[in-house]
């Protein structure tokens, strides 16, 4: 199927770029240990306090790293008129649109889960929790990017669209932040978080079928 | 579009158009405009002064006659803007995409009006002026959900283009809202606050009753005036140069 | 009932009227806004179609 391909080409080019700019990568995940870091500096070091705020913390810092690193979605394709070309192909907008979100998890979702245990150690989250965390972190990373991808692709034409892209974005990321960071709370208390994963995992679900379709008309209206 | 009765598209493309659409607006103001100050007049008469004094809350429940209309209104707005925007999206109606926009400032009006007058209900009844209860923060998300549908209309130059981002916008919010207000929900049982038992009475007095649903009825048809007001500002603006807009000045000179 | 232990609100008034003021205030704007801004927009389309017309 020349669709699959297609997809699969999109995944690739991107990751192959993305590649290329390696020091590029390790912003997103040197901003979430440095927004995770000025935590204990403003509220100070009590090990109790820090621990109770654990899962909100990195959840948040998460959330503002996901933010940071949406602007990179496609911006560079509007500039260099790779995204008029994507528009003009004969294949689905939405699959490609798809590809490029999955490829930009995978860049800038996947090593928040490497660098997740670090972060947890400093803030002394409770080893029982650091399971749940990382599923959290699994399941609503690619929801983050593919929530986000709607907004970029709103704003992506504009010339200052940074501010906007945050109006817009965080009030969407809310549903997202409550149940990733209330599992991992309950997770640290030594509750069960089924509920939780299991509306993330639906949420991550019927985002994939849902997001690709207003992201590729918002693009088209973008370009045009 | 064979599905729609032939009438009822007639009377559609007959009434999106411009300056039908002016015309009919400043007929049915007046009207309008009637009809909102006699149900608000009765509303007021009825919650502020007819209504007993509540036995738990005293006179300070008498917020709730503007406090929940406004929470209805600005929630069934949003929805009307997403249904606009679905519209604005399939068909191109130049009039959705008028009236999806000039909607967004009076929802936005509305969803600060409830978030104020909870906030001053609040404060006799918990202590505070904020606490976060369910509904007050699925109300302040609202907001933000409406500013930036605000703002990024604002910032689209080709007002045609800003349109549509603003359409797409409206549909991904709406079925947001459902997903945020159970989150919200859900996460206030987790954390659990100052209980708000005193607010969350179903059984309501048929006296307090009827003026909260007259006021009720009142809002929607402010909102109707105030719609066709922003809606006939709007048109004006786009179709600066158009042959009806030209007439129209004739007429006025 | 009197007029002043209307207005009195049984002690809430510090917190009814305001929360009436700024619904009316709220509701006032949102019509008077674009009221106004067609009114000066009509305005300065009639200068220009006039001074079109004079050329």
């Amino acid at each position: 199927m020349p669709i699959i391909r297609a997809f699969w080409a999109i995944i690739r080019r991107d990751l192959l770029l993305a590649f290329r700019r390696r020091a590029e990568m390790a912003n997103p995940l040197f901003f979430f240990v440095l927004v995770v870091t000025l935590f204990p500096l403003a509220v100070g070091a009590q090990p109790n306090l820090l621990r109770a705020m654990a899962p909100g913390v990195i959840w948040v810092s998460a959330l503002l790293a996901a933010l940071l690193s949406l602007d990179g979605l496609f911006r560079s394709d509007f500039d260099d008129g790779s995204l008029e070309q994507m528009l003009l192909s004969p294949h689905a907008l939405s699959i490609l649109v798809l590809g490029k979100i999955i490829a930009h998890w995978l860049v800038t979702g996947l090593p928040l889960l490497l660098i997740a245990p670090l972060l947890a150690v400093f803030l002394g989250l409770p080893e029982q929790a650091m399971g749940t965390l990382w599923l959290t972190l699994i399941l609503a990373t690619p929801l983050l990017s593919l929530i986000g991808a709607i907004g970029v692709a709103l704003t992506v034409g504009l010339r200052r669209g940074g501010m906007l892209l945050s109006l817009l974005v965080l009030p969407l990321y809310v549903p997202v932040l409550i149940f990733a960071s209330g599992a991992v709370d309950r997770a640290a208390s030594g509750l069960p978080v089924g509920a939780q994963l299991n509306i993330l995992l639906a949420m991550l679900l019927s985002a994939l079928v849902l997001v690709p379709l207003p992201t590729a008309a918002a693009l088209k209206m973008s370009v045009n | 579009m064979s599905w729609i009765p032939a009438p009822v598209s007639r009377f559609f493309h007959r009434t999106s158009s411009p300056p039908y659409f002016y015309a009919l607006a400043d007929r049915f103001i007046p009207w309008l405009t009637i009809i909102f100050l006699l149900l608000l007049g009765a509303g007021l008469y009825g919650g502020l002064y007819l209504a007993p004094t509540d036995y738990q809350q005293g006179d300070s429940y008498r917020i709730i006659y503007i406090h929940v209309p406004a929470a209805w209104m600005s929630l069934f707005i949003y929805v009307l803007m997403a249904i606009m925007g679905g519209i604005a999206l399939i068909w191109r109606m130049k009039l959705a995409e008028v009236m999806l926009i000039s909607s967004a400032p009076i929802g936005a009006g509305f969803t600060f009006v409830a978030l104020v007058t909870g906030s001053l209900w609040g404060k006799p009844m918990w202590g505070t002026w904020w606490v976060w209860d369910a509904r007050l923060t699925s109300e302040l998300i609202l907001l933000f959900l409406y500013l930036g549908v605000i703002s990024l209309y604002g910032a689209i130059e080709e007002k045609r283009a800003a349109a549509r981002a603003v359409s797409i916008l409206a549909l991904v919010g709406v079925v947001n809202i459902p997903i945020i207000h159970y989150s919200v929900q859900w996460w206030n049982t987790l954390h659990q606050g100052p209980t708000v038992s005193k607010m969350d009475k179903p059984s309501i007095h048929v006296s307090m009753l009827v003026p909260l649903l007259l006021m009720a009825v009142a809002f929607k048809f402010y909102y109707l005036i105030a719609v066709l007001q922003a809606a006939k500002l709007e048109l004006l603006k786009r179709e600066t140069t158009s042959q009806w807009v030209k007439a129209l000045l004739e007429k006025q000179a | 009932m009197s007029w002043e232990s209307f207005l009195y609100m049984g002690g809430y008034a510090v917190y009814v009227w305001p929360a009436y003021g700024v619904t009316a205030c709220v509701l006032v704007v949102n019509i008077v806004l674009p009221v106004l801004q067609r009114k000066q927009l009509l305005r300065e389309l009639t200068i220009k179609q006039k001074r079109s017309q004079a050329r």
